[in-house]
């Protein structure tokens, strides 16, 4: 349990640097001569960001009742990126404040049924092509004729009420499961190559094929959804799962090779692609105009500085979608380079413990979810981040945990609770095994059955 | 399926370094360039909300100041309380058209974000001390309302400076504009008055006396009659030229004829006097040549952006292309010829391609006035803390150009006495004081008959150096038609005389 004591005093920490950044922000307000503005903003979110911290706390609760033994970095690392993004988002749009911590209770929600349920995560590998139907319907879901909408150039949403939902959010967790699933099972199979192309062997294409074109449909889809953040997502999520449960580079480099085939095919087709790049390249050119939101963006960080201008006395609601895709900008002037890097680190930590608990997990299907899920998570920071600070084209992907949407949160939150669950499990069950070499050996030896069952699980 | 793990660790760690990297370009190796891109409005609109000091002239009138408002959007309205008065020197400052003038030249100073202010401010940190300054600066109110007053309503500027300081004491042009309405916070109103102005007639935005350039004309033949003294070309009091009333320059078949058809000759003195167009297109044309007036000019200021402390200055152009030089001495060109020496000779009356700021000419009468040294022009005397009123920073009064030797500069200041006393400039003499001048009446050469009407002009007690140096244009317009000097700008320039030494 000492997992827990770390889990705690960690979460802590990270609530208290929330309650420190919603004290500045209130103070800033303060400070512009409006204290009705600052007082009613103190009373609503002040109520909001209560509830957020006490939400926070209570997954620890969870926790400690329903995984015990999980790895103590995950859920602080969460709490302080779910938490910032609160302070931010709230500073940025009173009105969304409601709203976020609502999708933050239901996040939690959602954390904790997760966890109640997958009490077993490796049952669901059986059920591998389910998932991929659900993933790819997930996916299919927006272009329902009179279900799905447009946003801002994406079909990517469902209207469901007064609720927006992007299924696709989802659809990524589900597709991870389907991926593990099937690599855990066939990944030996795809080892072998029985078959040359070039230089290239090749693994027979009846456990290839399958696979291709799951991974093709959801593709095809994202493409047709103008939803390129996310295809690229996929597609990264495929190469790396491809990669670590077969340990060849062949199929990385086959991966990237078509990929820079498809990007420029769709560079060649596509005028929204085209605009993508020339923005990528130079955003000056046209800075009132289509490079606007990552002119604005690198001006916000630039006026940041080393330290930030200070939450609440920056100019953030300049920068275009400052809450959702470009919040990092946000980060970056008002809490400066060292803000920035401190949410770089955050994604880090938890990224890193990800990867533990992928390593340490007892099976080959956890080790892929846990590795998928977790590569999910630490790419999409990438994608989103490298956009605003153009190491990539922009494509507009949310920042996990951090930026305002409740698709985007839920969805983080059930990768949590997996990884969380995941992690618990496998230190049981590590446990267990060590409880059986002590019965049943000298507790020095280890036994046959010890070392067959050893075997089965590291592969 | 440690080791693939272990790889994808590692790629994105790298993915991750390739951020932090990025991130240290953008936030702070990159930052000022960001901050100096034009798009980025941040830093104007960022200024735009911070306390800011007052203007106030050198006899501590308001020039601009802000208002708090009170639950508004903008907690402050900037605002002007001499309206038109000031604007093309204190400009404006406004949250949709950004800054201008002193305005802009000063934000950092009036929002207390100099080196100096920001290190005074830390000591105070704690005592909450506003750090913001005041700009004082060098005009004085009484001169700047008789220059309105004398000017009227006739297009034209009026400028008037310290010729040892460069201090500038009055500076306007007619029409201006009132800068309160383009300072208003409501964008909406902001915009519409913003339209009026860019529209309206004589393009009343432009602060002419330092934006805008105008023929010289005869007011040039200082330039030009500093350039031969200098080199040795004539001496103030010899030799004598001939009483002509056309002078044919090689090369061309079009005569230069004097003001109203009228002859003129005699030495320097006396060619100045009788601004002799004659005389001092031959000088230019057959003495001095091409390279020698570029020469002086420049040391005058021209083709250079004066240092004045405002935004955007606008250089006075001389020609400095007169073609190759052409073969002689033959029976018809004399040697040292240019292929475009008959412009040279139109440039060194101040017409032709020669153009220059208002500006620039009171600069040439201040060379006069002080030895041949040109001042740095400038309009900020001194910034103040506005708490505590104490001089944080004072301009640096500086010489520019040397543009001539201390004594062509006592012989030009002698002749244009003369011209004051006797010749076409005795208009704005005022009795009592030592006054020299020089007019100039540049023909526009349009369909109508009209002139630019200049005077440039110092003035000083007896038996003490020149105080002041003006330069005064009325500019020709159709309407005005033929307008000369000595009638229409000199009278302008006895009333700043007559009120700087009241």
């Amino acid at each position: 349990m000492r997992a827990r004591s770390v889990e705690l005093g960690l979460l802590i920490l990270a609530t208290l640097t929330t309650c420190v950044g919603y004290v500045l922000v209130i103070l800033a307000k303060q400070g512009e001569n409006a204290s009705d503005v600052a007082l009613d903003f103190q009373v609503e979110v002040g109520g909001f960001m209560g509830i957020v911290v006490v939400l926070l706390l209570a997954a620890h609760i969870v926790i400690r009742l329903l995984a015990p033994f999980a790895d103590g970095l995950l859920l602080p690392a969460a709490a302080l990126l779910n938490g910032l993004g609160y302070v931010m988002i709230a500073r940025l749009d009173e009105g969304l404040a409601a709203s976020q911590s609502a999708w933050t209770f239901i996040g939690l929600g959602a954390f904790s049924m997760t966890l109640l349920l997958i009490s077993d995560p490796k049952r669901l590998a059986p059920y591998r092509y389910t998932l991929a139907l659900v993933g790819v319907g997930l996916l299919l879901l927006p272009l329902v004729p009179g279900l799905g909408v447009e946003i801002n150039g994406a079909r990517i949403w469902l209207r469901i009420g007064p609720f927006s939902i992007q299924p696709g959010e989802f659809a990524k967790i589900v597709l991870a499961g389907f991926l593990a699933g099937y690599l855990a099972d066939k990944r030996e199979l795809l080892t072998l190559t029985n078959r040359k192309l070039g230089p290239l062997n090749i693994p027979d294409a009846k456990h290839f094929g399958p696979l291709m074109l799951a991974w093709g449909m959801a593709l095809m889809v994202m493409i047709a959804q103008r939803d390129l953040g996310s295809s690229l997502l996929l597609f990264t999520l495929f190469v790396v799962m491809f990669y670590v449960a077969t340990s060849r580079a062949a199929y990385v480099f086959s991966g990237l090779l078509l990929f820079c085939g498809g990007a420029y095919v769709s560079w060649r087709q596509f005028s929204h692609v085209q605009r993508r790049v020339d923005i990528w390249i130079d955003p000056y050119e046209d800075a009132k105009g289509a490079g606007f939101q990552i002119a604005e963006a690198a001006f916000a960080m630039a006026d940041g500085g080393l330290t930030g201008t200070g939450l609440g006395q920056g100019t953030p609601k300049k920068i275009p979608f400052a809450a959702t895709d470009m919040i990092f900008a946000a980060f970056g002037e008002e809490m400066g380079l060292l803000g920035a890097t401190a949410i770089l680190v955050t994604f880090l930590f938890f990224v890193g413990s990800g990867f533990r608990v992928a390593t340490n997990a007892r099976s080959p299907f956890e080790t892929l979810l846990a590795t998928g899920l977790t590569a999910l998570l630490g790419f999409q920071a990438f994608i989103i981040i490298g956009g605003i600070l153009r190491v990539l084209p922009l494509t507009g992907v949310t920042l996990p945990f951090v930026s305002y949407g409740g698709s985007s949160l839920i969805s983080n939150y059930i990768i949590l609770a997996i990884l969380v669950r995941i992690s618990h499990n496998s230190t049981v069950q590590a446990a267990e095994e060590l409880e059986e070499i002590n019965r049943d050996g000298d507790g020095i030896g280890v036994t046959a059955g010890t070392r067959a069952k050893w075997k089965a699980v590291s592969g | 399926m440690q080791r693939p793990i272990k790889h994808v660790v590692i790629v994105l760690l790298v993915c991750f370094t390739g951020l932090f990297v990025q991130l240290n370009r953008v936030q702070v190796y990159d930052a000022q360039a960001l901050e100096a891109n034009p798009a980025n409005t941040r830093t104007i609109q960022r200024d735009f909300d911070r306390p800011r000091g007052r203007i106030i002239t050198r006899d501590d009138v308001v020039v601009a100041q802000s208002e708090p408002r009170p639950g508004e959007f903008f907690s402050e309205q900037r605002v002007y309380p001499h309206d038109e008065l000031y604007a093309h020197v204190a400009g404006y400052t406004s949250f949709t058209f950004g800054a201008e003038g002193v305005e802009r030249a000063y934000n950092d100073a009036l929002i207390g974000r100099t080196a100096a202010q920001e290190l005074s401010g830390l000591t105070d940190l704690l005592g909450g001390t506003n750090p913001k300054g005041d700009i004082r600066l060098t005009l004085r109110d009484d001169m700047q309302r008789r220059a309105r007053e004398a000017l009227g309503e006739r297009r034209g500027s009026v400028v008037a400076l310290d010729p040892v300081t460069g201090e500038i004491y009055a500076m306007w042009s007619f029409p201006s504009f009132d800068p309160n309405r383009i300072a208003v916070n409501d964008g909406g109103l902001a915009n519409e008055a913003w339209t009026d102005l860019v529209n309206a007639e004589g393009n009343p935005l432009r602060a002419k006396p330092y934006r805008d350039i105008y023929f010289p004309g005869s007011t040039f033949k200082v330039v030009t009659a500093a350039s031969a003294l200098d080199n040795g070309a004539l001496l103030i009091d010899a030799p004598e030229f001939e009483v002509v009333e056309s002078y044919l320059p090689p090369l061309t078949e079009r005569p230069i004829s004097n003001f109203g058809g009228s002859s003129c000759g005699g030495n320097l003195i006396e060619l100045l006097v009788a601004s002799c167009n004659t005389a001092f297109a031959q000088i230019g044309a057959e003495q001095l040549g091409p390279a020698a007036l570029v020469q002086t000019s420049e040391g005058f200021g021209f083709n250079q952006t004066p240092p004045i402390d405002l935004p955007v200055p606008v250089a006075s152009e001389f020609p400095t292309d007169f073609g190759g030089q052409v073969d002689g001495p033959t029976e018809e060109i004399p040697a040292g010829v240019f292929e475009d020496t008959p412009s040279l000779a139109q440039s060194a009356i101040g017409q032709n391609n020669v153009s220059a700021t208002p500006l620039q000419m009171a600069l040439v009468a201040a060379a006069v006035a002080n030895a041949g040294q040109v001042p740095v022009p400038h309009v900020m005397l001194s910034v103040e803390d506005s708490e505590t009123a104490n001089v944080t920073a004072s301009f640096d009064n500086k010489t520019w150009l040397r543009a001539m030797t201390p004594q062509t500069a006592a012989d030009l200041t002698g002749a244009m006495i003369q011209v004051a006393e006797r010749g076409t400039g005795t208009a704005a003499a005022v009795p009592g004081l030592v006054v020299g001048a020089k007019t100039g009446t540049a023909e526009l050469g349009a369909d109508q008959p009209a002139s630019h009407a200049w005077t440039i002009a110092f003035g000083g007690r007896a038996n003490e150096p020149a105080a002041l140096a003006v330069a005064v244009l009325v500019e020709g317009r159709e309407e005005t038609g033929e307008q000369s000097g000595g009638r229409v700008a000199a009278p302008i320039a006895r009333a700043l005389f007559e009120q700087f030494f009241q």
